[in-house]
């Protein structure tokens, strides 16, 4: 029997998303449900606004000590910026960030993003929730040794 | 405001209270000889998850439209106001007369039918003149230019922020020369042709016009529209360069400009389908449309024009969705709102200058990469919802847009879709039919009320340029946005091949284009800088300059001094780049970085 101690489990360490719009498209409805969804789900989400270089974002990333980076592309300029995206994280140490992907990218490019380090793509339609779950499931915790 | 998926509320401030409802014995009697035993029997039933915005406080079924508007069960006389039969002209008018409610034109589609403008663009300039000239040969009745994104953002394609970008979502356009590759073979006097441009809208527009002119088309007489329509990009779509009050001076720029040079084209095209994509209910597409358009007509009254000389150039452009009477009601009454606010509020006095006239396109949010086929019906319905709404162009979506950029044949099914509708199904030869429907003037006339509501607050803040700095518009398309995601990730709406009927499927052909372009256009650009004359390059972008630093003034009847375009149109005859005169005004105007609303 579980008795409810009317004490909720201290989340001293709520899981730490940065979601970035790079390139120069501007349509960011999806950005911004997928951060507030995000956030209702008991994360702390960073959201960059747009137009953020990979230089932008792997600084902001380190800087707020996140786990997980959530990229929105949809114009089609993925294979420009993921690559360099992924080799700036490398370069900084930072590449045990968690990177996902939401966006609209054909299929035959996903395998070579996934070869780049991205853990997982989620396409138009994908429930939010599912987005939840995969991160929660897969960022390393925070306040632990490299 | 933060809420639980089960816990939706309206999201619309359309009054839902019924105004009008004064019940007739006789549907008091079918109420309760007819109906109460019927739901006795057999209760209704919510379609999607019987919980949140499908449950009324009692537990009973509601039924409200994709943005949230709740739906009666059925419409009756007591539905519209009293005075309904008694001054029909109040609230209806027949077609071609003020309100305009049933259209702008006395015999409907019978004269003309609507024009079939397909969007496309891609890659290079030389593979879209080729698809051009393939959507005029099956049948299409006018030309629609995708761009790509380093031209919506003002760069060149060989600009450091251009990789990866070029050619992608559009056609790359670097100077005049590739102007004149997309239109090479394309009569620009008998074609009309719409440009979506927005920021550096009279850029592209002086290079159109140069082609045209180079062509020997008679300036009087091409016709077509640009967008340039700069509001919505801050509230919606967020391809700005510049801060909110230098675009706007660009864009009166061009009302000024046209209203004596080409008197049959559109300088803007006011556009509610991409605020409706980002999210907004169809009442707050309708609304932020619409007081975009009063913002324009303010901007241009102050710098001096008479509305008479502009107004009959405004045109605007809606989406459909898929939500078939709500999208009609929101057509008809769009009419109806322009003409009040034209004649009550602007006082203009031609007719023209109170007609809506609008293009349509379906609604691309709607589609859906699952079973991309599924979007070949949602389409159809969409445009449907248009033509019934009475719209004078139509963009039909192809079915793969979810995935990529459409492919030859998808683009050729969209545009058969509209041609079905026009030649097979009946429905262009009758104007208005839904007109006198208890249900479809119902919510014409709240789509109506919703809309003054929101004007009043527009109003109250100072316009819509403030509204924006305030983000007001930005975070109520959020909300929305949001809302309808929850309702979506909890079943309460249902999108087929989505979060119902479900099937395991394998990726299907796509467009794709690669980085090629991007190298091609660069090479392009490096021949063309090696050719023309620096000196003459230099020399007009510094009168661009000169011009774009000082605020016109009108004077009837002719253009104001330091009005941009003719300095523009110079840079472009000196073959000036798209990122160059960008950047110049960018030197004086600065760029604009918007605060952020989630």
């Amino acid at each position: 029997m579980i008795i409810d101690s009317g004490v909720k489990p201290k989340n001293e360490f709520p899981i730490r998303v940065l979601v970035a719009k790079p390139g120069l498209d501007g349509h960011d409805r999806g950005a911004k449900v997928i951060a507030r969804a995000l956030r209702d789900a008991g994360m702390e989400v960073i959201y960059t606004g747009l137009r953020q270089t990979p230089e932008m974002i792997v600084n902001a990333s380190i800087q707020e000590d996140v786990q997980c980076i959530g990229l929105s592309i949809l114009s089609g300029a993925h294979n420009a910026i993921v690559p360099r995206l992924m080799a700036l994280l490398k370069e900084r140490g930072a590449d045990d960030i968690l990177v996902v992907l939401g966006g609209t990218i054909p299929a035959q490019d996903i395998d070579f993003l996934k070869q780049q380090g991205v853990a997982a793509i989620f396409g138009p339609g994908t429930p939010l929730e599912t987005t939840v779950e995969f991160i929660r499931a897969h960022v390393k915790p925070r306040g632990l040794a490299a | 405001m933060s809420q639980g998926a089960t816990e939706h509320v309206p999201q619309d401030s359309a009054p839902t209270a019924e105004p009008f409802r004064n019940i007739s014995a006789a549907e008091r009697q079918w109420m309760d000889n007819t109906l109460a035993p019927t739901l006795a029997k057999s209760p209704e039933r919510p379609i999607g998850a019987d919980s949140g915005i499908n449950r009324n406080p009692d537990g009973t079924a509601r039924f409200t439209t994709i943005s949230g508007v709740p739906v009666e069960r059925l419409y009756t006389p007591a539905d519209l106001p009293a005075d309904w039969e008694e001054h029909p002209e109040k609230y209806l008018g027949a077609p071609g007369q003020p309100p305009y409610t049933r259209g702008i034109y006395a015999t409907g589609y019978r004269g003309k039918l609507w024009t079939m403008r397909q969007f496309s663009g891609f890659a290079t300039p030389e593979e879209t003149n080729r698809r051009y000239k393939y959507l005029l040969q099956q049948g299409g009745s006018g030309l629609s230019v995708a761009f790509d994104l380093p031209t919506l953002m003002g760069y060149d394609s060989d600009h450091a922020n251009s990789e990866g970008e070029v050619g992608k979502c559009g056609v790359a356009i670097d100077s005049l020369e590739d102007m004149e590759i997309l239109f090479s073979g394309i009569d620009l006097e008998k074609t009309t042709v719409s440009m979506t441009i927005n920021s550096p809208a009279s850029v592209l527009w002086a290079m159109y016009l140069v082609v045209a002119e180079q062509q020997g088309a008679d300036w009087k007489k091409i016709s077509g529209t640009l967008q340039n329509d700069i509001l919505k990009e801050y509230i919606a779509q967020k391809e700005y360069i510049y801060p909110p009050a230098p675009s706007m001076r660009l864009v009166i720029d061009t009302f000024e400009f046209s209203s004596l040079f080409t008197p049959r084209f559109n300088p803007i095209s006011i556009s509610g389908y991409h605020i409706r994509e980002a999210g907004a209910t169809a009442l707050q597409e309708l609304a932020f449309t619409i007081y975009d358009g009063v913002e324009y007509v303010e901007w241009a009254l102050r710098r001096g024009l008479d509305v008479d000389d502009f107004a009959p150039r405004l045109s605007f452009f809606f989406n459909s969705h898929n939500d078939f009477f709500e999208e009609i009601a929101k057509f008809r009454a769009s009419r109806k709102i322009w003409y009040r606010l034209m004649t009550e509020r602007f006082h203009a006095k031609q007719a023209r200058s109170q007609w809506m006239r609008f293009h349509t396109q379906t609604a691309g949010v709607s589609l859906t990469a699952q079973q991309p086929m599924n979007n070949i019906a949602r389409v159809a319905i969409q445009a449907l919802a248009a033509v019934l709404g009475g719209t004078q162009s139509l963009h039909t979506d192809s079915y793969d847009e979810a995935l990529a950029l459409p492919t030859e044949e998808a683009a050729r099914i969209a545009l058969r879709t509209q041609q079905i509708l026009a030649y097979e199904s009946g429905v262009a030869h009758t104007v208005d039919p839904l007109g006198g429907s208890y249900f479809v003037e119902n919510l014409t006339l709240k789509m109506e009320q919703g809309a003054f509501a929101y004007f009043d607050k527009l109003d109250a803040m100072g316009g819509m340029v403030h509204a924006i700095q305030q983000g007001f518009p930005q975070k109520e398309l959020a909300e929305s946005s949001y809302q309808y995601a929850r309702a979506v990730e909890a079943r309460e709406k249902l999108i087929v091949g989505v979060n119902d009927f479900v099937v395991e499927e394998t990726p299907q052909e796509i467009l794709y284009i690669g980085e090629t372009v991007r190298e091609s256009q660069t090479e392009k650009l490096k021949r063309l800088r090696a050719r023309r004359s620096q000196a003459e390059v230099t020399r007009t972008l510094g009168a661009l300059r000169q011009a774009a630093a000082h605020e016109p003034q009108a004077e009837k009847g002719k253009i104001s001094d330091a009005n941009t375009m003719p300095y523009i149109l110079e840079c472009v005859r000196a073959y000036a780049t798209v990122g160059e005169i960008c950047e110049a005004l960018r030197d004086v105007y600065g760029t604009y970085e918007e605060s952020i609303w989630t």
